[in-house]
């Protein structure tokens, strides 16, 4: 079964326990600026949104890399950027449309999210399952459930 | 290691910013945040020195569990010499500048001498430099915010800034970060102003690394966090209700300060509580809390996001202030609220955003406001210097003219800026005034509550709940239950959380874990991240030296054990209603014994041999 991130932001505090999670896991340090999984927060209108790759299945990254630095991994289905092959142009930032791929100054490569080869760390670490690894197929599910318990059978 | 081993020294009077090795040797004693600052406070300053004098430092300083993945390891203090309470001041606070300064490499920066006109600190990493400010003074925090914001075009730097009360000699000012986090007590954001520096502006891409044992950190933290989920306080309490859970409760126990603390039952409790905010409001069916919101690395997340209803006479000509922000918490809801008789949900959250957004201590600030009250209905003041106000106790009205002219320092709110103690003394009716050391008295009334009354009166940095709360026991239960209304054996259990409070500060982490927390589920994270052996005993230890220090810091500033005590009303005139009923706080019989438990002389003064046990300096 595939499985995908799954995010709720009526879920999210802000408390950025992902993007400490996600730096230590691929930098090997606590540096949220690293994070490949990032908390926007609005605050005049009191709101914590988590944004990371969706791993899109036309992955327009995939696409673009002049080099074919990004593969399909087969077993969580994640664009994975092989670093010995990217080449660090940058063009993948241009073509993905939701700006998660990001070029990293230190390494001189792109990263993005792999999904930590299907154990994503931001995941274990969120506190109130705002960030949650489910069903591919039905991330709707919480969603669905929820609506499910407002429905009068009974009318 | 978890310490970046750097500080950053800014001498505002020369204009230099420069790097320095952090004293390890202090670090292995001291810890960090706190109890290191004090250390460095106490060895460069003198204690005698005037707080608003460039002979006073400020040092904004992290723990070595700021900025790592620990269950609130975000935090960070501002240490220096107060000018309200001229005590060791040490104001805490969480959002996201403390871990930004870690992420820049920084453990902490002193700051000396005075600037001969504004600036700021710009802190990029390890590229640090002082700006000219000028355009940022006379400017509340949320609009020095937006400009600095724009200069920088760095949506990501955070920003500790100080406000117009500040830059107006307002003397409990506060240090805001991240809009609606702040240093909030002592007046540290004054003694920031004073030294003519408006804001620090922190951006940190190097990121934190070093940590001691990377395993056992991974083990420890993740067990800390699952106490902390589990726990009915910090995993569904806090969440939910936030620190406004205790209104209710504290009103149950007859220990609710009201009307400048002559009652202890508010009977307007009800309305301005935990419940009240959740509650759909009759003009937009919204409630007045939105969500909850965390502080860096927090998985308790108990702080409030909240609105003013736009139909409210407070913020309906001003939309500005129709947005979501810092909401409140208990001890300003109590001291805007129950104080002052006011039970106005919304005025009370008005005069919250605007304490943030000019960084006036709303503690301070309401218990000051609730003694102008009882001034003004005592006629040692009237509409003549309230510039026609009828300055009266349960008007929302009143409270509200009171925050805005305090904010900006217009008016009778110079004289609301004093605080109490010296707005009472100038009016002549120092009895009035709820303060020890000068400071206000947060939201537990000593008469009701034996044991917080021994930490008011015996707190270093003047009243406070922060250095020691004993509520926990006494109220909650936590870790075990004392009768609030006993007076016996609380000389130790004071000492006990004051002494726990040090060290948990000194890690970086939030005192509010230890609702679930105690210093064996402390102690094992600081141990991972750390070199060296922090055992719980250790931790007990620094948090012991540190409050020593504290003390020896005070004692020569001038401070001694006669300024350990509360004001005449809480000692001799009884609670009038509720359980507490007839009962004074019976300091007298718990001084002696707590001088004793920490090993002190009978005049409270330190002894040469508790000196010596600890390694103290001079």
């Amino acid at each position: 079964m595939q499985k995908s991130l799954h995010i709720d932001p009526g879920k999210c505090t802000g408390c950025l326990q992902c993007e400490s999670a996600c730096s230590l896991e691929n930098e090997g340090l606590f540096n949220p600026s690293k994070s490949r999984v990032k908390v926007f927060t609005f605050h005049d209108e009191g709101r914590f949104v988590p944004y990371t790759c969706t791993q899109c299945d036309e992955a327009w990254c995939m696409q673009a890399c002049p080099v074919d630095a990004i593969v399909i991994n087969a077993e969580t289905g994640s664009k994975d950027v092989l670093e010995d092959v990217c080449v660090g142009c940058k063009v993948c930032t241009i073509a993905c449309p939701f700006g998660t791929i990001n070029y990293n100054t230190d390494s001189g490569k792109v990263t993005k999210c792999d999904l930590c080869g299907g154990d994503p760390a931001c995941v274990d670490a969120c506190p109130t399952d705002a960030i949650t690894y489910v069903d591919a197929n039905a991330t709707g599910l919480d969603k669905m459930r929820a609506w499910a318990s407002k429905t009068d059978n009974a009318s | 290691m978890s310490w970046t081993r750097k500080l950053l020294r800014v001498n505002l009077t020369a204009g230099t910013v420069t790097e320095e090795a952090l004293n390890m040797n202090w670090a292995n004693d001291y810890l960090g945040q706190r109890g290191l600052a004090t250390r460095y406070l106490v060895e460069e300053m003198d204690p005698a020195a005037d707080a608003l004098s460039p002979e006073n430092k400020l040092i904004m300083a992290t723990g070595p569990l700021t900025g790592t993945s620990a269950s609130t390891g975000g935090r960070y203090s501002v240490i220096c010499k107060s000018p309200l309470t001229n005590a060791i001041a040490c104001s805490n606070s969480g959002g996201f500048f403390g871990a930004e300064l870690k992420f820049a490499g920084w453990d902490m920066v002193i700051f000396e001498g005075k600037a001969a006109s504004p600036m700021y600190l710009s802190i990029e990493n390890d590229k640090a430099t002082l700006l000219p400010a000028n355009d940022l003074w006379g400017k509340s925090v949320w609009e020095a915010d937006k400009i600095m914001r724009t200069k920088h075009q760095d949506p990501q730097a955070r920003i500790a800034c100080v406000g117009r009360s500040a830059e107006e000699g307002c003397l409990y000012a506060a240090v805001v970060n991240d809009l609606h986090r702040a240093a909030g007590r002592s007046g540290v954001g004054t003694v920031m102003a004073s030294k003519n520096l408006k804001a620090v502006i922190v951006r940190g891409t190097l990121g934190l690394g070093g940590i001691h044992d990377p395993k056992a950190f991974a083990e420890t933290t993740k067990a800390g966090k699952a106490v902390l989920a589990e726990n009915a306080v910090t995993g569904q309490g806090l969440p939910a209700y936030g620190t406004q859970v205790l209104m209710n409760v504290i009103n149950e126990v007859g220990a609710l300060p009201t009307r400048n603390m002559r009652e202890v039952q508010f009977e307007g409790a009800a309305n301005v509580s935990a419940e009240a905010m959740a509650e759909p409001r009759k003009s937009d069916g919204k409630p007045n809390l939105t969500t909850n919101g965390a502080c860096y690395s927090c998985t308790i997340a108990c702080g409030r996001i909240s609105t003013v209803d736009r139909t409210h006479f407070s913020v309906k000509d001003k939309p500005e202030y129709w947005i979501n922000s810092g909401g409140l918490e208990y001890e300003a809801a109590w001291a805007l609220g129950p104080d002052t008789g006011v039970d106005d949900i919304d005025a009370l959250t008005y005069v919250n955003f605007l304490c943030n957004e000019d960084g006036l201590d709303p503690i301070s600030f309401g218990s000051t406001v609730a003694a102008a009250m009882e001034l003004f209905e005592t006629g040692a003041i009237s509409t003549a210097q309230t510039d026609g106000v009828e300055l009266k106790f349960g008007s929302a009205e009143a409270l509200c003219w009171a925050a805005e002219v305090t904010a900006k320092g217009e008016g009778f709110g110079k004289d609301l800026g004093l605080g109490s103690k010296r707005l009472c003394e100038k009016y002549g009716q120092p009895q009035f005034s709820m303060t020890v050391k000068g400071q206000e008295f947060p939201a537990y009334d000593p008469r009701g509550i034996q044991g917080i009354g021994l930490a008011y009166a015996t707190s270093n940095r003047g009243a406070c709940h922060l250095r020691g709360y004993t509520i926990a026991s006494e109220i909650l239960g936590i870790p075990e239950k004392t009768d609030p209304l006993e007076s016996a054996g609380k000389a130790g259990l004071v000492k006990a959380f004051q002494d726990a409070t040090a060290a948990v500060d000194s890690a970086g982490l939030c005192v509010f874990t230890t609702f679930a927390w105690g210093m064996d589920d402390i102690a094992p994270q600081v141990d991972a991240a750390c070199e060296g052996n922090w055992s719980t005993e250790k931790m007990m230890e620094v948090g012991e030296r540190i409050w020593n220090l504290e003390r020896e810091f005070n004692a020569k500033a001038g401070i001694t054990g006669a300024d350990d005590t509360l004001p005449d009303r809480l000692l001799s005139l009884p609670a009038n209603v509720g359980p507490a009923a007839g009962k004074v706080n019976e300091l007298d019989k718990m001084l002696p014994e707590y001088y004793s438990a920490r090993g002190w002389n009978a005049d409270g003064s330190v002894s040469a041999e508790t000196h010596q046990k600890f390694g103290l300096p001079g």
